[in-house]
């Protein structure tokens, strides 16, 4: 018999490596070296022409193969080592794995009665500003961009004369408990650095969620956000340091924070 | 009151309408979140059997948040044409649900009848239908509106290009702009969600946009899509804005916390009517997505789809030149999986037609719920066979900036060509003009951002 597929070789290159994402997809472009420029000035899945309406092949299967990286990237933890060297120590929300975390946010915006505990036991009260990190919907954002962007703010606040409570990390949380931590520690303005859910583009953008006297009833409406904070094509997170920083302060001398601090500025500015 | 049914010999009873809506509810990750959802499908389905016999009047009667708390109750309830509701208030949900699908009822008449409806009877009677009959009642609804161009023609399908970058690069949104154009995205708005909500930072890309508008001479509109105070502020210095937005939520309280009020949406309103740019009648663009309530602690009980009904009745008050639910944008918490969303998504572009404004979709899903791309596709077909009035155009579906993926410039000149629809009209002669397409379908000129480099 004859064995044709010994003659069949297919042996790719990795699609995901930069120079085969970026390549041009469009057949016959008005002008390459525009498209080319074009493409260059944005992460966007842009330059990738198409097959009829639909998309090409090769674009195609790429987007499914990011879809089935960013699954797989969903359940991760927070480095012991990262905690470690921000000298962290660790309290829970009310929820107790990672099934219900994702299923009742309700839950992951108030803290745990040993969390409170723990707070009350090992934190001081009434700093000016009190930081903590949240492990949210990335441990990666967490891993890679808290270490960078503490620091940051930390010796921002300092120089400025600005006093800094306990740092402390909290599993399984949402925007929302920082009321529950305020309650406790009674600072003027509160930081959760926390993971943004993951796309397929960015999978550890991290955020800083900021609330002037944050507690019982305070709302999205009364916090601000710093979102992006990446070294993937989003914000820096030495910069995105520096401007939480100047939020903070703008948030101590209006006394006021989110929709509040808007309208006190506005015109203002 | 006294809402009971026996059901396979079993009875079911109902204390009040609140917890009837509640539980004859599809299955909602949300509702149950809530605990307030049924806690068996039958259950469910005698709750359904209750509320296909509830008339119109106690539904009027009995709104899930009260008249005197709350100022999303007040606006729907003081905008009722008393007219209309005197002639319908003795139908159950189950006979307005006939009426809707019925083949003498017309899309005027329905239109009309719209005018006398609360919110809560149209969560109602959409409780009571199957996907099909949510597709095929939608189909009879169109509401027009017209700021550069008529959104909600029949036989029309528009798409919003959304060319969000992580950092707001004027330069990378404007070359994503460029590649949607091509696809021909953008007739119904170019709408860009920001990385940075200052006054500044919309500014500069109000004025980006703008440029492009007018260089190419395109009949739409632009938006950036940051709170509505800093789109006011925007919008008192100069910056050209075609469209003024906001997310909106079923009560007051939920949307304090998005920090928005009745007064505060009055005053944008007015303001766009003075200063937008395009010529209107039409100036207001809304997303919403159910969920939203419970997530602020402000659903007062009430389920999702109720919640969610009541945003569109707030919405109808500004004349909105569109409005779109971004189903499945939150994640599992609200809808689990492709079956949720998929209902959801038939559900509130049923709601928002039977309400009364063009109505858009969002059909998307988040890396951490149970759903596909693909179930994406199966539900942007379904909604453009309902007649939806416009999808998402992200490049590949893959937003850069929000991190979750939807419908992308491809599908919607996929579903164009597939089922013959149109872009709106004074955008396809543009593109036409320009020799982007013919006939309807895209040219070979077209899918090329770099064709835009020309001018
Ligand atoms: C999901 C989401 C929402 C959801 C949140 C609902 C929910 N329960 O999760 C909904 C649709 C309701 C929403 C609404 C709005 N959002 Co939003 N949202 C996001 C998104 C895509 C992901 C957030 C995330 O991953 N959170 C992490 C998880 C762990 O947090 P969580 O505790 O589960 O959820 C809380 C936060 O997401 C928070 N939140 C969400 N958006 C915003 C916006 C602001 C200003 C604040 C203070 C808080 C906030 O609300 C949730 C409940 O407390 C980000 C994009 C991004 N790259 O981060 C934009 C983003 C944060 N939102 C943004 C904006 C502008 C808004 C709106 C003001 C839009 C508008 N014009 O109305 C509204 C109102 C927000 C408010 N004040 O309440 C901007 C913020 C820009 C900025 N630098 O200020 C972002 C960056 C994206 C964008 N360009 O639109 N949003």
């Amino acid at each position: 018999m004859d064995r044709a597929d010994d003659k069949v070789i297919i042996d790719l290159p990795d699609p995901t490596l930069p120079e085969e994402r970026r390549a041009i997809g469009v057949k016959n472009p008005h002008d390459l070296e525009g498209l080319r420029n074009l493409c260059a000035a944005t992460t966007a899945r842009i330059g990738v022409g198409r097959a009829g309406p639909r998309p090409r092949t090769r674009s195609l299967l790429l987007f499914h193969a990011d879809h089935a990286a960013a699954q797989d990237a969903i359940y991760g933890e927070v480095a012991e080592e990262v905690k470690a060297k921000l000298g962290l120590f660790t309290v829970k929300t009310q929820v107790a794995d990672r099934d219900e975390y994702l299923l009742r946010p309700d839950l992951g915006r108030r803290l745990c009665d040993d969390a409170k505990a723990t707070i009350a036991a090992r934190c001081i009260r009434q700093p000016q500003v009190q930081i903590v990190v949240g492990d949210g919907l990335s441990a990666a954002a967490v891993n890679t961009n808290a270490p960078e962007i503490y620091p940051i703010i930390e010796q921002g606040l300092k120089s400025a004369g600005v006093s800094v409570g306990t740092p402390f990390f909290i599993q399984f949380a949402r925007v929302g408990v920082i009321n529950d931590v305020n309650a406790i520690i009674g600072a003027d303005v509160v930081v959760i650095l926390l993971g943004e859910r993951p796309g397929l583009g960015v999978a550890d953008a991290l955020s800083a969620y900021l609330g002037y006297r944050p507690g019982p009833g305070k709302t999205d409406a009364d916090r601000d956000v710093v979102c992006m904070i990446t070294y993937h094509g989003g914000m820096n997170p030495l910069e995105a340091g520096a401007y939480v920083v100047e939020l903070i302060k703008k948030m101590l001398r209006h006394e006021s924070s989110g929709i509040g601090l808007k309208i006190k500025m506005s015109g203002v500015e | 009151m006294l809402l009971r049914t026996r059901l396979y010999g079993k009875m079911y009873e109902f204390r009040t309408i609140k917890e009837l809506l509640a539980k004859a509810n599809e299955e909602k990750s949300g509702d149950r979140q809530a605990g307030i959802a049924a806690t068996t499908a039958a259950e469910r389905m005698a709750a359904r059997h209750v509320l296909a016999e509830t008339p119109l009047a106690v539904l009027r009667q009995n709104p899930v948040v009260p008249y005197e708390e709350d100022e999303v109750t007040r606006v729907i309830q003081d905008a009722v044409d008393e007219v209309v509701y005197d002639e319908i208030k003795g139908w159950t949900v189950g006979e307005l649900r006939e009426w809707v699908l019925a083949d003498n009822t017309t899309t005027a008449m329905i239109r009309r009848v719209s005018d006398g409806l609360t919110a809560e009877m149209v969560a109602a009677v959409t409780k009571l239908m199957s996907n099909l009959d949510l597709i095929y009642g939608a189909s009879k609804i169109r509401f027009t509106a017209h700021a550069n161009n008529t959104i909600g023609l029949q036989g029309t399908l528009a798409s919003r290009n959304q060319p969000n970058h992580p950092t707001d690069s004027v330069d990378g949104i404007r070359a994503t702009l460029y590649e949607g154009l091509s696809f021909g995205s953008g007739d119904s708005v170019i709408g860009i969600n920001p990385m940075d909500d200052s006054v500044d930072n919309v500014m500069r890309l109000l004025d980006m946009t703008y440029e492009v508008i007018q260089r190419w001479r395109i009949p739409t509109q632009n938006c950036v899509l940051a709170h509505v105070t800093t789109q006011m502020e925007a919008l008192k210095r100069g910056a050209p804005m075609g469209l003024m937005f906001q997310s909106l939520a079923g009560s007051q309280k939920a949307n304090e916390a998005f920090g928005v009020t009745v007064g505060m949406l009055d005053e944008a309103y007015t303001l766009a009517q003075k200063h937008c740019v395009s010529e209107g009648p039409n100036f207001m663009y809304f997303e919403t997505g159910q969920g939203t309530a419970l997530s602020a602690d402000a659903h007062y009980d009430a389920d999702q789809l109720t919640m969610e009904a009541r945003i569109y009745g707030l919405a109808k008050r500004y004349r909105p030149f569109q409005v779109n639910t971004v189903v499945g944008f939150i994640g599992p918490e609200y809808l689990y999986d492709a079956t949720q969303i998929t209902r959801a998504g038939l559900e509130d572009h049923f709601m928002g037609k039977l309400t009364g404004v063009p109505m858009g979709c969002d059909a998307c899903y988040t890396n951490h719920a149970r759903a596909t791309q693909n179930d994406i596709e199966n539900l942007a077909v379904l909604l453009a066979a309902a007649g939806c009035d416009y999808f998402m155009g992200v490049p590949m579906g893959d937003d850069a900036m929000l991190s979750y993926q939807c419908t992308s410039y491809h599908d919607t000149a996929t579903l164009r060509q597939l089922l013959g629809l149109r872009p709106l009209p004074e955008f396809e002669a543009w593109m036409e003009e320009i020799g982007l397409m013919r006939d309807g379908r895209l040219t070979d000129k077209a899918g090329d951002a770099s064709f835009f480099l020309q001018r």
